[in-house]
C-alpha cells in the first residue's frame, strides 16, 4: 500500500474507533457543547464596552477549547493508552512507517477539530445569534490548521512524559483546565489582573482564542492577520515536534 | 537449507547485570523451535533482540539474513510477532482489526481467510474487547499471520489457558509448520515445547544449557529408561545383580536393556512366589519436565561452573 492510502486507512479506522468510544465522544464533542450552552445562557447577554454581546466571545472561546480537546487532550490520552496496552509495540513490529502512523493520528485529530469548529459555529448561530463573519473565514481556517497541528504536536509530546494509562487523563486535564481559565475561555473579564494575562500570554491557548475571535465579532471588519498569535502557537507546536521526535516511545517503560 | 535465525555469542548487559551471556542459536527454515526457560533467564531479552525491539551489547545476530538492529522496515514484511502483552483495539471487530493490520503490509493475506485459519470466522463481527481469553489469543495470532510472514515469533502463546484452549492452540501452532512458517516459540511449559517443537533450546541464567530434540534433551541427563516399583520392605531382598536403587518407597533400575532386565526381574519375583514384590511395576522415560528441572537446577546450584 502506498503511504497515502495507508494514512487514509489508518485515519478512517481511528475515526471508527472514536465513534464507538462513548467516553471519548462525550469529552471531545458533548462537553464543549454543554459549556457553550451553559456559559452563554448565563452570561451571554451582557454587553461589552465595544457594544458586542459576551456571547460573541464565548463562541470563539469554547471553539478553542474544542480544538485543544480534540487534538492535545485527545492525542495525549489515546497515545499513552496505546503505548501502555502494547498496541504501539505491535505496530512497531510491522513494516508501517512510523511517520505514516503519527501523521494519521494528527489527521484524525484535525478532522475532529474541524468537525467541532462547524458544530460550535452552527450552535452559536442558531441558539445565540452569533454569526460567522465571512470576510474573516480565511483567517479562521488558517488559525484552525495552525492551532490543530500545533496542539497535536503538544499532545504527542505530552504522552511522552505521562508514565501510565491511569495518569493520562489526570495529567492532561491538570494542564488543560488551568490554561482554559487563564485564557479567556470560561471567564471573560476585560479587567483581569495583569499577571494572569501575562501568564496566559506565555501559553498558546489564549493566542488561539485571540486568533479566532475576530471571525465572530460583528464590529471587526477586515481585521489584520493575527501574525503574532500564530507565531506563538507555532513556536509551541515546534517545541511539541522536537519533544516528540526526541522522546517518543513505542513500548512501555 | 539456510537458517531462519542464526545467533552467535549474543550478549546483553544492563549496567552490571548480564541478562544474556553468550547465547548461540540456530533455527532452520520451516521448523518449530522451542525456546524454554524460567522467568528471568534471559528468554524475553533474547527474543526482543531478535524481533528488533531491543539493541544488544555484543554478538552476531541474523534473522532472515538481516541484522535486526539495522534491518530496513521491509525486513518486517516477512516477520509476524505475537506479543505476550498486547491488547487489540477494543472498539474494532475481529475482522476490522485484522484488516487494519493487513494494510501495514505490501502483500497481505485475505483477512477473512486468516480468521478462518485461526478458527475465529464465527466471531469475525464481534468486538475485540468482547472476545474470550482464548479468542483474543487467536486474534493475536491472526494479526501476526495476516502479513503472510516467513517467520513467526510466538511469545508464551498459551499462558493462562485452560487445558482445552491449550490443546486447541497447540493444534493451531502445529498447523503453522504445515503452512510453511518457521516458528520461534517461547514457553515455560515443558509439555508445550515437547508437544510442538522440532527442536528445543533451554536457557538458564543467560546461557543455553541444552539444545536438541525433546528426546536428545532427555538423553542428556539420563539416557536410560527406568523400571520402577513400590517396595513394601517385606519379602526377599532384590538381588544385587539388578543394581536397583531405592528412591523413597520406590525401587528404581536404570537400564538400556529393558526387555532382558524386566524378564529376569519378573522371573525372580515368580520364583520367589511373591509377585507383590513388584507392586506398581512401571517402565518410564524421563519426561522433559524432569530433564528441564535437572538442567536448570544443576545450573543454579553451580553458578561458578558457568561464570
Amino acid at each position: 500500500m502506498s503511504a497515502l492510502s495507508q494514512i487514509r486507512n489508518q485515519t478512517s479506522f481511528d475515526l471508527l474507533r472514536f465513534r464507538r468510544n462513548p467516553a471519548a465522544a462525550f469529552f471531545t464533542v458533548i462537553l464543549p457543547i454543554i459549556f457553550l450552552v451553559l456559559f452563554t445562557s448565563i452570561f451571554g447577554n451582557e454587553t461589552l464596552d465595544s457594544g458586542a454581546k459576551v456571547a460573541t466571545l464565548y463562541v470563539p472561546g469554547i471553539l478553542s477549547l474544542s480544538i485543544v480537546g480534540a487534538t492535545m487532550v485527545n492525542l495525549a490520552i489515546t497515545t499513552t493508552t496505546r503505548r501502555e496496552r502494547g498496541m504501539l509495540k505491535r505496530l512497531r513490529g510491522t513494516p508501517l512507517r512510523p511517520w505514516v502512523f503519527l501523521l494519521s493520528q494528527v489527521l484524525m485529530a484535525m478532522v475532529l477539530a474541524t468537525m467541532m469548529t462547524v458544530l460550535i459555529t452552527v450552535i452559536g448561530r442558531i441558539l445565540f445569534g452569533v454569526s460567522l463573519q465571512f470576510s474573516a473565514l480565511p483567517t479562521l481556517i488558517i488559525s484552525l490548521i495552525i492551532g490543530a497541528a500545533s496542539f497535536c504536536a503538544l499532545g504527542l509530546a505530552l504522552s511522552t512524559i505521562i508514565p501510565s494509562e491511569d495518569a493520562a487523563p489526570a495529567i492532561t486535564n491538570a494542564i488543560a483546565l488551568p490554561l482554559y481559565f487563564i485564557s479567556d475561555i470560561f471567564i471573560i473579564n476585560e479587567d483581569s489582573p495583569g499577571l494572569i494575562r501575562t501568564i496566559g500570554n506565555i501559553f498558546p491557548v489564549r493566542h488561539l482564542v485571540q486568533a479566532v475571535q475576530p471571525a465572530y465579532d460583528p464590529f471587526v471588519d477586515g481585521a489584520p492577520l493575527p501574525w503574532g498569535h500564530w507565531a506563538v502557537i507555532l513556536l509551541w507546536g515546534a517545541v511539541g515536534v522536537v519533544v516528540t521526535m526526541t522522546r517518543f516511545r513505542w513500548t512501555k517503560s | 537449507m539456510s537458517n531462519a535465525i542464526e545467533v552467535r555469542g549474543l550478549l546483553k548487559s544492563y549496567g552490571e547485570v548480564h541478562a544474556v551471556r553468550g547465547v548461540n542459536l540456530s533455527v532452520a527454515e520451516g521448523e518449530i523451535f522451542g525456546f524454554l526457560g524460567p522467568n528471568g533467564a534471559g528468554k524475553t531479552t533474547t527474543i526482543e533482540i531478535l524481533e528488533g525491539f531491543r539493541d544488544r551489547t555484543g554478538g552476531d545476530v541474523r534473522v532472515l539474513g538481516q541484522d535486526p538492529a539495522t534491518a530496513p522496515l521491509s525486513w518486517r514484511e516477512d516477520i509476524g510477532i505475537v506479543l505476550q502483552e498486547s491488547e487489540i483495539e477494543t472498539e474494532l471487530t475481529a475482522l476490522e482489526a485484522v484488516r487494519m493490520q493487513a494494510a501495514y503490509f505490501s502483500e497481505p493475506r485475505n483477512a477473512d481467510e486468516v480468521l478462518e485459519l485461526v478458527g475465529l470466522d464465527d466471531a469475525r463481527d464481534h468486538r475485540a474487547g468482547k472476545l474470550s481469553g482464548g479468542q483474543k489469543r487467536r486474534l493475536d495470532l491472526a494479526m501476526a499471520l495476516v502479513g503472510d510472514p516467513k517467520l513467526v515469533f510466538l511469545d508464551e502463546p498459551t499462558t493462562g489457558f485452560d487445558p482445552t484452549a491449550r490443546r486447541e492452540s497447540w493444534d493451531m501452532i502445529s498447523n503453522l509448520r504445515d503452512l510453511g512458517h518457521t516458528v520461534l516459540l517461547t514457553t515455560h511449559y515443558m509439555d508445550e515445547a515437547q508437544q510442538l517443537a522440532d527442536r528445543i533450546a533451554v536457557i538458564a541464567e543467560g546461557r543455553i544449557v541444552a539444545e536438541g530434540t525433546a528426546d536428545q534433551l532427555a538423553d542428556l541427563v539420563s539416557s536410560k529408561p527406568r523400571i520402577t516399583w513400590t517396595h513394601s520392605g517385606e519379602g526377599a531382598a532384590v538381588p544385587s545383580r539388578f543394581d536397583a536403587v531405592s528412591e523413597g518407597t520406590k525401587m528404581v533400575i536404570e537400564t538400556t536393556d529393558v526387555v532382558t532386565v524386566l524378564h529376569e526381574l519378573t522371573n525372580w519375583a515368580v520364583d520367589n512366589k511373591a509377585e507383590a514384590l513388584l507392586d506398581d511395576l512401571e517402565i518410564t522415560r524421563p519426561t522433559l519436565e524432569e530433564t528441564y528441572l535437572k538442567l536448570t537446577a544443576t545450573d543454579a546450584e553451580n553458578p561458578e561452573a558457568n561464570a
